[in-house]
């Protein structure tokens, strides 16, 4: 998804590339509190770029920062190589869709719009004209005359969306733009956003708690935890190659192990784990000292439940299925391991016969390829 | 993608507890209903024996001719002999309104006097309720207490402190006389600005604590947003908070012009002697002439003047409970 769509251009690959926004050793506090931390990064231009992280985490205010609705306490902001210090909101090249939409209730649909394009003091039939031209874009072109409080909440969603792009902004701010949706219009809605943000070739920051949102907007995430981006890649690096734990153990469900190196190769590496029964074999090295303690991440679609005992002495463990969740394409198995440790493992539905089907308290051999884990000493 | 928690399990149904929820709600309404009524009805019964009846009597009245007896005003009906009753409205009372000049005169400057009240009212009110609206939550509740603060003494002698501050030999005229910024006295007392000056004075809480429950509700990303699309903080001023205040606006407006139409004490202390307030020539039409005809008649004809910015008051009303 994402990604197909960006392989043709991964500006941050190159590392000539100009990037549109800089943020240089932001940091912002609010009395103690550390929002923003020392963050640093680049996004570029035609990107959709996803700050993703828990409430709290610093991405709304790091947005703010973006939008001038904060300031910095330390370091510095460029956009399009300008730098934002003492630029108020109203002269940055930037507009943002706001999480509660803030359209103005007294304001009807089409001069929701028309506001941004008033204060550039257009004439009015240019104004009439892009308004009019926007409402088509977001299919509102019928509820012109609404007034806020007549509208659904996707048609705010739209009419938020709409007004935010009037401008022409070269950059734009989502404050959890699809948080207000049910799941159904969301999945709608992401599509339609990636469509309008092909179309006008508008840099969009996002921000996020929801990872699913994360994964199939985003050009590239960066996750955020108390204030600091922990990991910046694109959605496919994020969850098949966490750089912590923390990343880990956020995006997506993750059965986290611990365990000692015991033995660190070039070409693969070996991990005892306690509450496994066999050692964890992975296909590639890191570097550890010998004997580290660390960490093995198996996301639960990687592993697969067999009746028999899996031929080979490594990845593998035996235990008991305590819940079964039926969720139509695929099933959610709880299984408690003969160390009392319970894993959680997807797997898809492919056979509608229920003789073949797991089921409760049944004993079961779990195993997993040599690629699928994880595992990192941070 | 698949990250989704398996949040819909097929075995986790459960039906919804009862008694829960909005349709609990309302059943417990309809069960209730009765108890509803009786609170309804003991307001309703207040305004009916203290407002209605009399309202009733004066408009009778009104209609009366004026005797030398007690109570000094003729009936309306009479039994002609034993069984017809005859009914006389008298409409001259009206008529004598418009005949004499005193009346038609103190109806325009009561309502000059009212609308130039409000306007400083509003052109006072407006920042400050802004300002509390925008303050911290601890600055808030301490400035709504200053506002509130002078109601805990009496109305009539706030009004009597007025006299000492604004006569010839008062505070204000001695100070500036002794720091010699000027010679002669200002004569303040019994003029147009003394009237507009204590009923500003009075009234301006009533506009300030509408003003303020409106602008306290606005989103403050609505200014945001609109900081956002390019609007200056004065324009988005103008666009967002302006007309989204126009109820609070509207709401404290009446409150000060609708009993400063009607102010008796405040002009009678402070005002001139040559140009009355409606409110003193009713009382005056009352107590000094015992004329209860003529004096219910302005009363009436009071309340008839009150009565367009009352209905433009209850749309304003209206419309703002229709948003929610």
């Amino acid at each position: 998804m994402a990604e197909q769509r960006s392989k043709s251009s991964e500006p941050w690959l190159d590392p000539h590339a100009e990037a549109y926004i800089r943020i240089e050793n932001v940091t912002r506090r609010f009395g103690d509190f550390v929002a923003v931390n020392n963050v640093s990064l680049k996004v570029y231009k035609g990107e959709i770029f996803c700050l993703l992280g828990g409430s709290g985490c610093g991405k709304t205010t790091l947005l703010r920062m973006l939008a001038g609705f904060e300031q910095p306490s330390a370091g510095a902001l460029f956009i399009d190589g300008q730098d934002m210090a003492g630029i108020p909101p109203y002269e940055r090249p930037v507009n943002m869709m706001f999480q509660s939409y803030a359209l103005f209730p007294h304001m009807s649909v089409a001069g929701n719009v028309a506001f941004g394009l008033e204060q550039e003091r257009l004439a009015r039939p240019e104004i009439k004209r892009r308004v009019a031209e926007m409402l088509e874009i977001v299919k509102l072109s019928e509820y012109a005359g609404r007034k806020p409080h007549q509208l659904s909440g996707g048609q705010r969603q739209r009419v938020a969306l709409a007004r935010s792009l009037v401008k022409r902004p070269k950059l734009l701010l989502l404050d959890e733009p699809l948080g207000a949706l049910d799941r159904k219009l969301r999945e709608h809605t992401q599509f339609e956003l990636i469509g309008i943000q092909e179309k006008l070739g508008v840099t969009f920051v996002v921000v996020t708690h929801d990872q699913e949102e994360a994964m199939t907007l985003a050009s590239r995430v960066g996750v955020m935890n108390r204030g600091e981006i922990v990991q910046v890649g694109t959605p496919r690096q994020i969850y098949e190659f966490p750089a912590s734990r923390f990343v880990a153990d956020f995006i997506g469900s993750v059965n986290l192990f611990e365990g000692q190196l015991t033995e660190d190769e070039p070409d693969h590496v070996r991990v005892r784990c306690e509450e496994l029964g066999a050692p964890v074999y992975v296909d590639h090295g890191m570097s550890a000292p010998p004997l580290a303690l660390c960490w093995v991440a198996v996301r639960p679609e990687k592993i697969v439940l067999r009746r028999e005992r899996p031929a080979g002495a490594d990845n593998w463990a035996h235990g008991t299925i305590r819940d079964v969740a039926y969720m139509g394409d695929m099933s959610v198995f709880l299984v408690r391991l003969d160390s009392g440790r319970e894993v959680r493992v997807t797997q898809a539905n492919i056979t509608r016969k229920p003789e073949e089907q797991f089921t409760w308290d049944e004993a079961v051999f779990l195993s997993w390829d040599a690629s699928s884990p994880v595992v990192g000493t941070g | 993608m698949s990250v989704a928690e398996p949040q819909h399990s097929s075995r986790a149904r459960r039906p919804r507890p009862r008694g829960s929820g909005p349709l609990g709600w309302s059943a417990y309404v309809r069960e209730h209903w009765l108890g509803r009524r009786l609170v309804v009805a003991v307001p309703t019964l207040w305004l009916a024996v203290f407002f209605l009846v009399p309202f009733i009597i004066v408009f009778g009245i009104s209609f009366s001719q004026s005797v030398l007896a007690i109570p000094p005003y003729e009936p309306l009906w009479s039994w002609l002999d034993d069984r017809v009753l005859a009914l006389r409205l008298h409409l001259g009372n009206y008529d004598y309104l418009f005949t004499d000049a005193l009346y038609v005169s103190s109806y325009l400057y009561s309502v000059k006097v009212a609308a130039v009240s409000t306007l400083f009212c509003l052109l006072l009110g407006y920042p400050m309720a802004y300002g509390i609206a925008r303050a911290t939550p601890t600055a808030r509740s301490l400035l709504l207490m200053l506002i509130i603060l002078p109601f805990w003494t009496s109305f009539l002698l706030r009004v009597y402190a007025w006299i000492g501050l604004l006569k010839n030999n008062g505070v204000i005229n001695n100070v500036l006389m002794a720091l010699g910024v000027i010679h002669e006295p200002i004569t303040m007392m019994q003029t147009d600005m003394a009237v507009y000056i204590g009923i500003v004075y009075s009234y301006l809480p009533f506009m300030i604590l509408p003003l303020y429950s409106n602008l306290e509700k606005h989103d403050p990303a609505l200014l945001e947003a609109a900081a956002d699309l390019g609007a200056r903080p004065w324009k988005a001023f103008l666009r967002v908070t302006l007309p989204l205040s126009v109820p609070g606006i509207v709401a404290g407006a009446l409150l000060v012009f609708i009993p400063a139409v009607g102010e008796y004490v405040i002009p009678s202390l402070l005002g001139r002697s040559d140009q009355l307030m409606i409110g003193r020539v009713l009382s005056d039409e009352f107590f000094e002439n015992r004329d209860w005809p003529v004096a219910s008649a302005v009363a009436i004809a009071m309340l008839v003047l009150l009565v367009a910015p009352i209905l433009v008051f209850q749309r304003y009303q209206n419309r703002e409970l229709a948003h929610r």
